[in-house]
C-alpha cells in the first residue's frame, strides 16, 4: 500500500531503474543515434534524483546542478550529433560495430 | 491514496515504460518519440516535487530543442530499421540484462535497508522551485559557472559547425 506522501526513497529507486535502462540501451544497441538517446536517459535519471534531493532537503543547489547539467547536455547533443553526421559521411553507416578503424 | 501518490504512480510507470520503449524499438523515429514521451513524464515527476522552473526547462530544452536536433539528424541520415548484426548471435543482450537486473537489485536493496527517513517534501520546497528564487541564486552565487556555461555553449556551437562542415576540397570536386 502506498503512503499518503511519496518518500524520497521511491524517487531514488525510480531514478536507479531509469539509469539502468539507459545503461542497457548503451550496451545492447548498434545504432549510434539510439545509443546517444540512451545517454540522454541516463542524464535525466540523474537529474531526477538531484531534483528529488533538492525538494526533500529544501536546498536549491540540486536544482542549480540540474540547470547546468541541461546546459552541458545541450552542448553534448550538438557535438554528438555532428560526430554521427561526420561518421555517416565517411563510413556510410551509423552502426557502431561496423566502425572498427581503431580496433585491433 | 492521495492525489500525489496517484500522480507519482502514473508518471513513474509512464517514465519506465517509455524508457523501455526507447531502447527496444527498431525504428529510430519510434525511439525518438518514446523519448519525448519520457521527457514529458519526467516533467510530471518534477511537478510532483514542486520544481516548476526545472519542469518548464525540461520541456523547452529536452523535449523541444534536443529532440528536434535528434529527429532532424535521423531524417537527414535516412536511417531505417536496425538490422541484426551478421555472424553468431552474441551473448551481449542477455549479459546486459543480467548485469542490469543485478544493479537494480543492489541499489534498491541499499536504499530499502537504509531508508533516508525523508517522507515529506521540505516546508520551503514550493518556494525554492520558482523562477524568481532560481534566478536570485543563479545570478549571485552561481554567476561564474553561468558565464562558464555560455563559453561552453559557444565552443559547442563552433565545434558542431566545424565537424558537420564538408571539406573545401570535397565540395569543389
Amino acid at each position: 500500500m502506498m503512503p499518503v506522501a511519496i518518500p524520497l526513497d521511491y524517487y531514488l529507486i525510480l531514478s536507479a531503474v531509469l539509469f539502468v535502462i539507459g545503461v542497457v540501451g548503451v550496451v545492447t544497441r548498434r545504432n549510434a543515434i539510439i545509443i546517444f538517446m540512451s545517454i540522454e536517459l541516463m542524464l535525466n535519471a540523474v537529474n531526477l534524483s538531484m531534483v528529488a534531493f533538492s525538494s526533500f532537503l529544501g536546498d536549491i543547489a540540486g536544482q542549480m546542478f540540474v540547470f547546468f547539467i541541461m546546459a552541458v547536455a545541450a552542448a553534448e547533443a550538438a557535438i554528438g550529433l555532428a560526430i554521427v553526421l561526420a561518421l555517416f559521411r565517411n563510413k556510410q553507416t551509423v552502426y557502431v560495430d561496423e566502425i572498427n578503424l581503431m580496433k585491433w | 491514496m492521495s492525489l500525489q501518490s496517484i500522480l507519482f504512480a502514473i508518471f513513474a510507470i509512464g517514465a519506465v515504460a517509455s524508457a523501455v520503449f526507447t531502447i527496444t524499438r527498431k525504428n529510430p523515429v519510434a525511439s525518438a518519440m518514446s523519448l519525448v514521451a519520457h521527457f514529458f513524464m519526467l516533467t510530471g515527476l518534477y511537478l510532483t516535487l514542486q520544481a516548476q522552473f526545472v519542469a518548464a526547462v525540461q520541456v523547452v530544452v529536452y523535449a523541444g530543442a534536443i529532440m528536434v536536433l535528434v529527429v532532424f539528424v535521423i531524417m537527414l541520415l535516412n536511417v531505417g530499421r536496425e538490422v541484426k548484426a551478421e555472424g553468431p548471435r552474441s551473448l551481449r543482450p542477455t549479459l546486459a540484462m543480467l548485469v542490469a537486473g543485478m544493479l537494480v537489485v543492489m541499489v534498491s536493496s541499499v536504499i530499502i535497508s537504509h531508508p533516508t527517513g525523508k517522507n515529506e517534501l521540505a516546508k520551503n520546497a514550493a518556494d525554492i522551485g520558482t523562477t524568481a528564487s532560481i534566478g536570485n541564486v543563479l545570478f549571485t552565487q552561481y554567476l561564474f559557472p553561468f558565464e562558464a556555461v555560455s563559453l561552453l555553449l559557444l565552443a559547442a556551437l563552433i565545434g558542431a559547425v566545424i565537424l558537420a562542415k564538408r571539406h573545401v576540397s570535397e565540395t569543389q570536386s
